[in-house]
Order: C-alpha cells, then sequence, then structure tokens
C-alpha cells in the first residue's frame, strides 16, 4: 500500500526541514527543541519502516523509486529508489539518529538546539547517499554530509577538535573529488548520470583500473582501510558522543556501500585484478589494527581503531568473492562472503554505536576516557557494566549476538577461498577478545579505582532505554539474522551475477 | 554618419545610464553634505531600471549595429543584467561603510556608474576598438575608485600600482589589436574571424597579435602570471572599492574573453587553448596555493579569485558551447560570492575598525549566529562543496574539460581546490570553533541585513535549482 508514496522523499527532507525548524527555534527553550527534535526522529523513523515492511524480497530491482529532472541540461535526475542493499543501511540511519538525539538530553548544554538541528540535517543527507540512484545526487548528498560533521566535531568536541575535524574534512574531500572525475567521466560515456546505467556500460580494462582507483581513493578513506584510517581515530576522539556514534554506525558503512553500488558492479574485471589489494588491505586492517587497539589507553581510541578492524572484515567479505568464484567446488560461498559484509556493517552500526554511547555515558560522569581514570565500575553502576560487559562481548564476536554472524559469515566464506585468508581473518576473534576484554577488565571489574569511581551514579531511565534498545537489536539479529539477509538475498544474487560477466 | 531612431533603441541600456550617471554627477554638485543619500538613490534606481530597460528592449536575435561595432544578443543581455545586479548590491554594502568613514560622496557613485557603463560597453563590443573603449572606460574608473580614500597611503599606492601596470596591459591589448588589424585588414569580429580561417592558422603576425591579446585579457582577469596586482588592490583599495571590483569586473572579464576569443578569434581555437591552459593550471596552483599564507582576509580573498579565474579559463578554453556555458556560469556565481563574502568584510568593519585580519573574525558565531552562518554557506561555496552552488559551478566546468578529452586537466583542478578547501575551512573554523576576543556586536541597517541573507541564502538555493541560472545561460550561449 505504500509503494506509491514518496517514502524516500520523505525520510530524506522530513529531518532536513525538521533541522532546520530547530535550528530556527535557537538555543533558548531547550527543553521544547530537545522534544521537538526527539518528535521528529521519531516521526522519521515511523516514516521510513514501510521500506521494510512493504519491502519485495523477491526481486533486486529498485523499489520505491522516484524520478524526476534535476538539471536537464545535463540529464541530471532526481531520481531515488533502494534495493536489499541500501534498504537496511536505511533504517539502521533512522533508527540510530533516534537514540543519538535521547543521548544528547542533558549532557549537551551549549546551543542545544545546533547540535541537534546538525543530527537532524545529517540524518537526511545520510538517508540521500543511500538512496540517491543519480550520481550526481548522489554526490551532493555524500559531500554535504561532511558539512554538519564538520561543524559537529568542531564546535562540540574535545580540546584538539579543531585539528581532527578540519583532518576528517580534508581527507575525505580528498578522496571524493576524484570519485567525482570519475563519475563525469562516465557521464560521457553513457549519456547519463544514471548508477544503474553505468553498471551496464562497457568499459575497458584501463579504463576501468582508472575508474576503480577513483573510487577506491573515496571509499577507502570513508570506510576507513588502511593506511588511510588516521582521521578516524583523532575524528572520534574529539567528537562528541553523539558525532562518534554516527561517525562509526553510519559513516563508515557509506564506504562500504559504495563498494557494493559503484566499484563492483561499475568495474568488476578491475576490481578481480585488484582483489588482491583490497584483500591485504583488508587483512592488515584486521591483524595489524587489531594489534595497535590492544595498546590504546583512551576507550574511544580503542573503539576507533577496534571499527576499523571491523570494517576491514566488510571489505574483506566484499572482495573475496571473486577468487571464491574461481573455485569450482564453492558455490555459495561469494554469496555468503558479500552477505556476511553486509550483515556485519548493520552490526558493527549497533555495536559500535552502543560502544560509543556506554563510553559517553561514563564520560558525563567522570569527564574522561583514559581507561586508566576507572576501575571497579561495576560496584557502583552493575546495571551499566552489565551493558557494557554485553557490548564489549558483541564487538567480540560472541555466539548469540550480531557481533558473531557477520564475522563468522565471512570467515566461512574466506575459508572457501583460501586457508590464509580465513586464518589470518580469524586472528580477529582472539584479538578482538582480547582487546575489548582487556578493556573491560580494566574499567569495569577490580576495586574501585578511585573516588570519581566511588561517586558514580548507575545510569538513569534515559540512557537505560538507549543501551536495552540497542541491546535488543544486537540480540536479536544475532539469534535471528534471518529477516536481514532475506531482503538483500535478491540484491546480493544480482549483483554476484552481474560481476560474474566480464565488461571487456 | 546618420543615426535613426530606431537603431538607438538596442543601445538604449548604456544611453540610459550615461544619462543617469551624468544626472547623478549634476546633481551631486547642488547636494548638501546630509542630503548625499540622493545621489545614492538615483545611482541605484538607475541600476535597477537599467535592467527592466535591457529587459524591455531585448531581442531573441544577434542584432550588429552602428557598422558592426556593437552587436545586441542575448548572451550580452544576460552579462549586463547581471552586472547592473550585482553592481547596486556593491552599492548596497558599501553604504554604511563609506558613510563611517566620510567617503560617502557622489564621486564614488559616478565612478562606479561610469565602470559599470565600461563594463556593459565591453560585453556588447562588436569590434577590437569597442571593446577597448569600454575596457579603458572601465579601467580609469577602477584607478580613480581605488584611490578614493585619498588619505590612505597604502590606497595611493595600490592605485599607482595598478595603474602603471593596466596602462600596460592595456597597451599590450591594442598592440595585439593592431597585429590583428594588419595581419586581417579589419577591426570587426566577423570580417577577422573570416580572415583568419581564410589565410590559414600559420601566419604569425596573427599569433603574435594573438599571444598580446591574451595577455591583455589574462591581465584584466587576473590571472596568473600576470597576477601580481589583485592581491595589492584587494588590499589597498577601501573595501567598498574592493567589493566592487572583485565581483562585476569577473562578469565584465568574462565577456572580454568571449568576444576577443570566441567572436574574433575563434579559428585560432587551438593555438588560444592552449595558452589558457597554461594560464589556468598556473592560476588555479598559485592562487590557492599562495592564499593559505595569508592573515590578511581581503589578500586571501584576492588569492582566491585568482583561483578561481583559472576554473572560469577552464570553462572557455573547452571550446565547446556547454564550456562556455559553464564559465559564464561560474562569473556570475563568482560575483555572487564575492559580493556576499566582502559583504560580510564590511559588516564585520566599523568606524575606525577594519576586519581585514583572519583573528578578526574569531567567534564570529558568538556575536552574530545569522552572519556567521551566512559566511559558512559563501565560504563552503567558494570552496565547491555541496549542496552550496559552488559546486555545480566547478562540476559544469568540469564536465566541459573532460568532454574535450583533457581529464588529466580536470583532476588537477580538482587537485588544488582540495588545497583550496584549507583555507576557506580555516575561515569557518575562527568563526565557529573559535572565542571572540572583541565582543562588539555587529550592526548594519535593515537593507544590508536583508541583502546580505539573500545573498547567502542564494548559495544554498542556487545550489539546489541550479539549473534556473544554468537554462538561461544555456540559452543565451546558445543562441549567440
Amino acid at each position: 500500500m505504500f509503494a506509491d508514496w514518496p517514502i524516500l522523499s520523505l525520510t530524506i527532507w522530513l529531518p532536513i526541514i525538521g533541522g532546520l525548524l530547530v535550528l530556527a527555534s535557537g538555543n533558548k527553550a531547550a527543553n521544547a527543541t530537545r522534544w521537538t527534535a526527539l518528535i521528529i526522529s521519531v516521526l522519521t523513523f515511523i516514516v521510513s519502516l514501510p521500506l521494510y515492511s512493504s519491502f519485495d524480497t523477491s526481486t533486486s530491482n529498485m523499489q520505491f523509486v522516484e524520478r524526476a529532472p534535476w538539471i536537464t541540461l545535463f540529464n541530471i535526475e532526481y531520481y531515488l529508489g533502494v534495493d536489499g542493499i541500501s534498504m537496511p543501511l536505511i533504517i539502521l540511519t533512522t533508527f540510530i539518529t533516534v537514540f543519538v538525539i535521547i543521548a544528547a538530553w542533558e549532557v549537551i548544554q551549549y546551543k542545544p538546539a545546533s547540535y541537534l538541528a546538525a543530527f537532524l540535517i545529517m540524518e537526511g543527507v545520510m538517508v540521500g547517499v543511500f538512496s540517491a540512484l543519480d550520481a550526481m545526487l548522489f554526490y551532493v548528498f555524500w559531500e554535504a554530509m561532511l558539512i554538519p560533521m564538520f561543524l559537529i566535531i568542531g564546535v562540540w568536541g574535545g580540546p584538539n577538535r579543531v585539528y581532527a575535524t578540519i583532518k576528517f574534512f580534508l581527507y575525505t574531500f580528498f578522496g571524493s573529488v576524484f570519485m567525482l572525475v570519475a563519475l563525469i567521466y562516465m557521464y560521457f560515456q553513457s549519456g547519463s548520470f544514471d548508477i544503474l546505467g553505468y553498471h551496464d556500460l562497457k568499459l575497458g580494462l584501463s579504463e576501468q583500473i582508472l575508474i576503480f582507483i577513483a573510487f577506491l581513493l573515496a571509499f577507502a578513506v570513508k570506510v576507513p582501510m588502511w593506511p588511510v584510517h588516521t582521521w578516524l581515530p583523532d575524528a572520534h576522539v574529539e567528537a562528541p558522543t553523539g558525532g562518534s556514534v554516527i561517525l562509526a554506525a553510519i559513516m563508515l558503512k557509506i564506504g562500504g556501500y559504495g563498494f557494493l553500488r559503484f566499484s563492483l558492479p561499475i568495474s568488476p574485471d578491475a576490481s578481480h585484478q585488484l582483489d588482491w589489494l583490497i584483500i591485504s588491505l583488508s587483512l592488515i586492517a584486521v591483524v595489524y589494527i587489531g594489534f595497535v587497539a590492544l595498546v590504546q589507553q583512551d576507550m574511544k581510541k580503542l573503539i576507533a581503531y577496534s571499527s576499523i578492524a571491523h570494517m576491514g572484515f566488510v571489505t574483506l567479505g566484499f572482495f573475496i568473492v571473486f577468487t571464491i568464484s574461481a573455485n569450482p567446488t564453492a558455490e555459495t560461498g561469494a554469496m555468503l562472503g558479500v552477505e556476511g559484509g553486509m550483515v556485519q556493517m548493520v552490526s558493527h552500526g549497533f555495536i559500535s554505536a552502543a560502544l560509543f554511547l556506554c563510553v559517553g555515558v561514563l564520560y558525563d560522569r567522570v569527564h574522561s576516557r583514559e581507561i586508566s581514570s576507572y576501575g571497579g565500575v561495576v560496584h557502583t553502576m552493575p546495571i551499566f557494566a552489565g551493558f557494557m560487559v554485553f557490548f564489549a562481548m558483541a564487538n567480540a564476536g560472541l555466539p548469540g549476538t550480531s557481533g558473531f554472524v557477520g564475522e563468522f559469515m565471512v570467515i566461512l566464506a574466506s575459508l572457501r577461498a583460501d586457508f590464509w585468508y580465513a586464518f589470518l581473518a580469524a586472528t580477529t576473534l582472539i584479538l578482538g577478545a582480547a582487546y575489548t576484554l582487556w578493556m573491560v577488565k580494566r574499567v569495569v571489574f577490580g576495586e574501585v579505582g578511585n573516588n570519581n569511581v566511588a561517586a558514580l551514579q548507575d545510569i538513569n531511565h534515559r540512557e537505560l532505554l538507549i543501551l536495552g534498545s540497542l541491546a535488543l537489536a544486537v540480540l536479536l539479529l544475532g539469534l535471528w539474522p534471518g529477516p536481514l539477509v532475506e531482503v538483500m538475498d535478491a540484491s546480493i544474487a544480482n549483483l554476484l551475477k552481474h560481476i560474474a560477466v566480464s565488461k571487456l | 554618419m546618420q543615426f535613426e531612431m530606431p537603431s538607438l533603441i538596442p543601445v538604449l541600456p548604456e544611453l540610459f545610464l550615461l544619462t543617469m550617471t551624468c544626472v547623478v554627477l549634476v546633481v551631486d554638485l547642488f547636494l548638501k553634505e546630509e542630503q548625499r543619500i540622493v545621489s545614492y538613490g538615483i545611482a541605484q534606481a538607475s541600476l535597477l531600471l537599467a535592467i527592466a530597460v535591457v529587459y524591455l528592449t531585448g531581442s531573441r536575435e544577434a542584432e550588429v549595429l552602428f557598422y558592426g561595432s556593437i552587436v545586441r544578443d542575448p548572451m550580452g543581455d544576460v552579462l549586463k543584467m547581471a552586472i547592473y545586479l550585482i553592481g547596486a548590491g556593491a552599492f548596497l554594502y558599501s553604504k554604511d561603510y563609506l558613510l563611517d568613514r566620510n567617503l560617502f560622496k557622489g564621486e564614488f557613485y559616478v565612478l562606479g556608474l561610469f565602470a559599470v557603463l565600461g563594463m556593459t560597453v565591453m560585453v556588447s563590443a562588436n569590434s577590437f576598438l569597442t571593446v577597448y573603449l569600454g575596457l579603458e572606460l572601465l579601467a580609469l574608473s577602477l584607478y580613480a575608485l581605488v584611490a578614493f580614500d585619498r588619505d590612505s597611503k597604502i590606497g595611493s599606492e595600490a592605485a599607482m600600482k595598478y595603474f602603471v601596470l593596466g596602462a600596460l596591459a592595456s597597451g599590450m591589448l591594442l598592440y595585439g589589436i593592431s597585429m590583428i588589424y594588419g595581419a586581417t585588414g579589419s577591426v570587426e569580429f566577423q570580417p577577422v574571424a573570416g580572415a583568419v580561417a581564410q589565410t590559414g592558422k600559420d601566419n604569425m603576425v596573427l599569433i603574435f597579435g594573438l599571444v598580446f591579446v591574451v595577455i591583455g585579457l589574462a591581465f584584466k582577469f587576473g590571472a596568473v602570471p600576470l597576477h601580481m596586482w589583485v592581491p595589492d588592490v584587494y588590499h589597498g583599495a577601501p573595501t567598498a572599492v574592493t567589493l566592487f571590483i572583485g565581483s562585476t569586473p569577473k562578469i565584465a572579464a568574462f565577456a572580454l574573453a568571449m568576444r576577443l576569443l570566441v567572436d574574433g578569434l575563434e579559428p585560432l581555437h587551438a593555438d588560444w587553448q592552449g595558452m589558457l591552459v597554461i594560464l589556468a593550471v598556473l592560476s588555479m596552483a598559485i592562487g590557492n596555493v599562495i592564499a593559505i599564507a595569508q592573515t590578511n582576509i581581503k589578500r586571501m580573498l584576492a588569492y582566491s579569485t585568482i583561483s578561481h579565474v583559472g576554473f572560469i579559463l577552464l570553462g572557455i578554453l573547452a571550446g565547446t558551447s556547454k564550456g562556455y556555458t559553464s564559465a559564464m556560469f561560474y562569473s556570475i556565481v563568482y560575483a555572487l560570492m564575492a559580493l556576499g563574502g566582502f559583504g560580510i568584510v564590511m559588516l564585520a568593519s566599523r568606524r575606525g575598525f577594519e576586519a581585514e585580519n583572519l583573528e578578526d573574525y574569531k567567534g564570529l558565531h558568538d556575536r552574530s549566529p545569522w552572519f556567521a552562518a551566512m559566511m559558512l554557506l559563501l565560504m563552503f561555496s567558494m570552496a565547491g562543496v555541496p549542496p552550496t552552488v559552488g559546486f555545480f559551478a566547478k562540476m559544469f566546468v568540469l564536465e566541459a574539460v573532460i568532454s574535450i578529452d583533457m581529464t588529466w586537466l580536470a583532476l588537477v583542478g580538482v587537485f588544488f581546490s582540495i588545497i583550496g578547501v584549507y583555507y576557506y575551512l580555516r575561515i569557518v573554523k575562527l568563526m565557529y570553533f573559535d572565542k571572540p576576543t572583541d565582543e562588539t556586536p555587529l550592526t548594519a541597517g535593515l537593507d544590508t541585513r536583508i541583502a546580505l541573507t539573500v545573498n547567502g541564502l542564494l548559495m544554498l538555493v542556487l545550489g539546489m535549482f541550479p539549473a534556473t541560472i544554468l537554462s538561461v545561460c544555456a540559452r543565451a550561449i546558445g543562441s549567440s
């Protein structure tokens, strides 16, 4: 029944216009502003739900399509639509944003209206990124994302925020401009900016390789992959809690999404040729960054590095498909890899968001992110400690949580590709457990470390609501990933069929 | 030589503006010091009426008049309307600034209107001599305007520098024109183009002439390596004048390039394309890199202008109608951005205090959230970040370059624009992330507030609907 409604446009513009309203309402009546922002975000989430409930899982075609001319001279369209790859990410976006708004409730006292407005506008823009089917529209949303994030880190961030935010902006901008050139180049080959048209575009190998590299620059910075990951720990450490949550939970996923929407289908032959590169970078991310995470003293930095390692799984899952397809005995392995990557993205969205919110809870009380400032939190905050341990377990890939599903699928798939891939990838089960659980041990357990910890109050209803909902999501996805896998089945099968055919 | 009335209708906008300028000149003589506002009013009214005159007398066909020295075509009409409108905006922003500094004099408006007239003559030129006429009218008015604050040492120095270098460049242009005349026997564009196409492209004198014409053009644009005057003039001139020089003359320079290179020397496209490539790359490189080192916002914006000129040249050198369209779009958008940017600089200044240093913008967000937001939009637009219109300006130009298989040039362009982003971000950083050192609230008249608001929001609105201006530009280029 919702198929004819402009649901995507609503999900994009409702938060953006709502955000502008919140911004206009000013910082005076803070409480009214908070409620308005919350209502808008909840409304957006509700509006986005039909995308799931009315989603047709039997087809890989774009659904909820909206198409209107935008800049006719260059054949640029306002063209939206979702398939099984983008739809879960949109729901993730609208879901997480609600909690970001709630998490800011009493915590943000400096210009709360601007803060909330920035997140609402961001939400709309991110949904736009996931639903754009016109390359130029995609690019506009993609870049527009930077402005609110730049301000969020810069205005509400920690002491070193200016360095972090400028680094974040320049890194991402650097990556994306080359993508712009590639997009325009393909416009001249295909005559329009239609992304699906790009998929069917015949391109020579050297063209494909250049295009692939242009995309890689954009997406690798966003994911982020080693060695262009260095902006992420800085940005995470300095960003306010909400900023870290959005960065980790959604913005990183945009890079992964880009690989599936652009790199693989547009340049399949180049992806095949260069898959060793991505696989090596992914494995370096998994193993090396795992070790780096181990030595972190700062909780946010530790989670940031763990994000990089987990995203390494995503890219690994996406790019082992060529090796698997070359192996005739492994039939469904390729499917498993890509789906595992997708599940990992969604699951990491929940877990990293929850972990950053946990750190936020502690930071709001003690104003320190150093692991050494804590110890024995369980004695004063038992409920919180329970949640933190749970999310840490999920991050380490405990079976029964969503963290396990994605990692397991990818490891299983890589085993069909090459034993050593699987071996290296599986080290994360040890490393991930080591760095997360060691952090938890030092922060949560042991003797009460100091007077600050002794004076801690356990979480209030607001925080309970946030962490509880996320815990539920993590558990649900871990025990019953069926519904998520089901929606993306058709799209991923189609994608794999598409990339199996050489464009040469 | 006899003129008939109907043949005067197409040049009515210029005649009207000339008359009104003289009216301002005369009326101003009879005004008391506190009545100067009347001169301002007449100047503004005549600019706005001139838009109407252009609109009413415009036609869809190109029309060549006065024995081939003037052309009236849709491209000229659009450019003229943009020049009038942005010129009026410049007058509006500068009113309070001039009042505060005892510079509110009728001469400002007379000189300003003459400059505008010079630009429009250039826009409607159909022969090398008319171009030169308009150019000199513009340049002489600007020299005087730069030295408008006659007690300012730095202003006089800038004016002197501008004059000497400008005269040299005009001389070069004229020299080039004389060679082209020698090679082709004409100064009108169509006969020149015809003769060039016939005599072939290997004519040494012709190429020599072209080189000098391009040098003159590059000077007027402020393209590297003929950019030396730009920072000094922007810095030395009173900000009101900087605003004026920084905005509309870029549109006029675009027209100049279109008339000289495209209307007059189209057959030599391959030759001037190579020259413009060098100018464009150097401008983007030097402009963006040196802007980072600036601590004075006027100088920073001067170098930023140079880099934007590089982008405008990219559109022109493509030599396709889409390329010209994108360059036209870029120059109009750039004029709007510069107008707003310097408008904020003037807003942040007050009597006895020039907000010239970057430090003066610290904490602007705390002092005036609204105008800080407008400046934010303007800065992101200059940096070319979507969803502001500056992005589309850059994108269309890149598209033009890629369409002629010069993808490497597009890559060079985007590379330098990454470097450029840094210094625009720095302004945003100062405004938003730093605490103010100076708590004086910003004051401005209602007219300035409204104009700045419209100007800032226009960056966003045009960014969402770039097709509005773009289609006007495309139609104008397509039919000329």
